[in-house]
């Protein structure tokens, strides 16, 4: 029997080792994002666009060609990409300092407007890259280097269910959240994420995957509690599931064009 | 081609289509707003790109994604705005991005007002956001100057890969005048291979303006900075007028500022009075040696702003302390008269 190759690199991806953190799951997300774009025959006209937190690097690990954004303004800087060339396939990468905090309106406005471009936000509650700060996405009581109490909601409100909030909009889009805690929900996080690159492809709607993840170093866990802890206290807060779909939208009457 | 009248704002977006940009991304704001209405209705016409983004600190990301992309992108404000856009602009700056700004300047600080200013100059020349970078800042004086530096900007910020300004105070977007555009040039200019269009057939192309090594991001800096010292060599721009006979005053002005001088110099000349006018036209690179070489002589220096007093302290550097400088300034969106420059001119010839 001849040796099978059963498991490759994605061409997507470059040979460097990433600098993510033992546990970290930026790693598994970069490869069903690579993963995604080779299946889809994308890579060469893809345009990644990478944010500032801990995959402000993530241009050294996708084999694609690679725009970093300032600080939440990845959306923007996507909708200049895709506006001039709409025959890119356009993704930024964005955590959730990045994404649900410095760069709301950002995110908010590329959702609006339909920019047909795919966004991979991956929410782990917490910023990674500046050492475990609270972010908007942070739980309830979560202690954190600025919330050494706590997260107080009373003081800072409660965290912010960005996948709901755009869900609101009327402009037509795929929203969906999914979660890498477990290898069955890793399964669903790559179909989700593939599949958002799909109505891109068919330049149908603006999409996003919430991805909920986790972040050891930060939270100060092992990789193992840091599963549980997610199951426990983020799976209940953040709903998963596909939140909208373009399918079945209809204009509204007298709806201009 | 036939003069068209048009007022200043729509002047600068036609000049941009002109020059075969096909991309805007903007915010309104007075006095420019009639930059993104002309342009939204225009774009669609050439089957151009025009959007209104949420703010000005998303319409300077946004044209870094577009210059990025290779595409000839340029963007519109007012004071406020501009500040808002200096994250965009340094960024634009790091990644050498070619990238045209015009920026309609307002009275500020703060929201300050509506009205016509010359506040923004520090802001432009000596420190538009962090960072050590320049930004080439064209200043016209007139609709017709406004339109044919335009059409240059794009071929500027392309040959150098950087961000070119063009800089009118509210007066120049706000009043109408004939205006002729002019063919743009056919220089060839670099080929953007750098830019992110897909990566078939090569290695994938990255934009970052992000190098966290001290000594890697030395060397793109001290790369930017010889780009900077070529475009001080061939980039200086400045206009002199009235200065061929002798004359015994030397008034330093830019923009509408100086049209207003040369209406006042006109007056003297006609009751038999000399007074010449150094006009720079690129505030950065600045004309350091060309106006050194006109202040000499026995004539008085007089910088005139709608400013409490920026551009002077270049004017000061350039006359290498071998004489004073003399002030006038109006500020708030107060614009001087004729007749007050010229009661200034005589007020220091008498001295």
């Amino acid at each position: 029997m001849t040796a099978m190759n059963l498991f490759q690199k994605p061409e997507s991806l470059t040979c460097k080792n990433t600098h993510y953190c033992p546990g970290c799951t930026h790693g598994a997300i970069h490869r069903m994002v690579a993963e995604s774009l080779d299946e889809l025959g994308l890579r060469e006209q893809a345009v990644g666009v990478a944010p500032v937190g801990c995959s402000v690097l993530a241009y050294f690990y996708f084999n694609c060609d690679f725009q970093q954004a300032a600080h939440g303004r990845a959306p923007a800087v996507a909708t200049g990409i895709k506006r001039s060339r709409p025959e890119l396939t356009v993704f930024t990468y964005q955590g959730d300092g990045d994404l649900a905090s410095i760069g709301t309106a950002e995110i908010i406005h590329a959702a609006n407007r339909g920019e047909k471009i795919t966004v991979v936000f991956v929410n782990n509650a917490i910023y990674g890259m500046t050492g475990g700060q609270m972010a908007p996405t942070t739980m309830p009581g979560q202690v954190t280097t600025t919330s050494p109490y706590g997260r107080n909601v009373e003081e800072v409100g409660y965290p912010m269910r960005m996948a709901e909030m755009l869900s609101t909009l009327r402009t037509p889009a795929f929203i969906a959240r999914t979660s890498v805690h477990d290898p069955k929900h890793s399964i669903e996080t790559k179909k989700m994420i593939k599949k958002a690159f799909q109505y891109q492809k068919d330049n149908t709607c603006f999409s996003m995957v919430e991805v909920l993840s986790t972040c050891p170093t930060n939270w100060g866990m092992t990789p193992l509690d840091s599963v549980k802890w997610l199951e426990d206290n983020m799976l209940p807060y953040y709903p998963l599931g596909v939140y909208k779909t373009p399918e079945g939208w209809e204009p509204m009457p007298k709806e201009g064009k | 081609m036939a003069k068209q009248l048009m007022k200043g704002c729509e002047a600068l977006g036609e000049a941009a289509i002109r020059a075969g940009c096909r991309h805007f991304f903007g915010y309104p704001i007075t006095p420019q707003t009639e930059v993104p209405e002309y342009l939204s209705r225009r774009m669609p016409e050439v089957d151009g790109v025009y959007v209104q983004a949420e703010s000005e600190v998303a319409a300077s990301n946004m044209i870094f994604g577009a210059a990025g992309a290779g595409v000839r992108v340029f963007t519109s404000s007012s004071s406020p705005g501009v500040s808002l856009m200096a994250e965009g602009i340094s960024y634009i700056a790091g990644a050498e991005l070619p990238v045209v700004v015009i920026n309609i300047v307002r009275a500020g600080p703060g929201l300050g007002g509506i009205l016509p200013a010359q506040s923004d100059y520090f802001q432009a020349t000596k420190g538009g956001a962090h960072g050590d970078f320049r930004i080439l800042t064209l200043c016209p004086s007139s609709v017709q100057e406004a339109a044919d530096l335009m059409i240059d900007a794009f071929d500027l910020a392309d040959k150098y890969r950087c961000l070119v300004m063009v800089m009118g105070d509210g007066m120049i977007g706000q009043m109408m005048e004939p205006v002729d555009f002019k063919e743009p040039s056919n220089d060839p200019l670099p080929p953007k291979d750098w830019a992110t269009t897909g990566c078939k057939g090569r290695e994938p192309n990255i934009i970052t303006s992000l190098w966290l090594q001290a000594e890697k991001l030395e060397e793109v800096n001290i790369r930017l900075n010889d780009k900077y010292k070529v475009m001080e060599k061939e980039e200086v721009r400045y206009e002199q007028y009235n200065c061929e006979e002798d004359h015994e005053l030397l008034i330093v002005a830019y923009g509408t500022m100086a049209r207003i001088c040369q209406t006042a110099i006109d007056g003297l000349k006609a009751d038999g009075i000399n007074v010449g006018l150094f006009r720079p036209i690129t505030i950065w690179p600045y004309p350091y040696d060309a106006l050194f070489e006109a202040s000499k002589g026995d004539k008085k220096i007089l910088c005139v702003e709608m400013s409490m007093g920026q551009m002077i302290e270049d004017v000061t550097l350039s006359l290498k302390a071998t004489k004073e400088v003399e002030f006038y300034g109006r500020c708030g969106g107060v614009v001087p008269s004729p007749t007050e420059i010229r009661e200034q001119i005589e007020k220091l010839l008498k001295k």
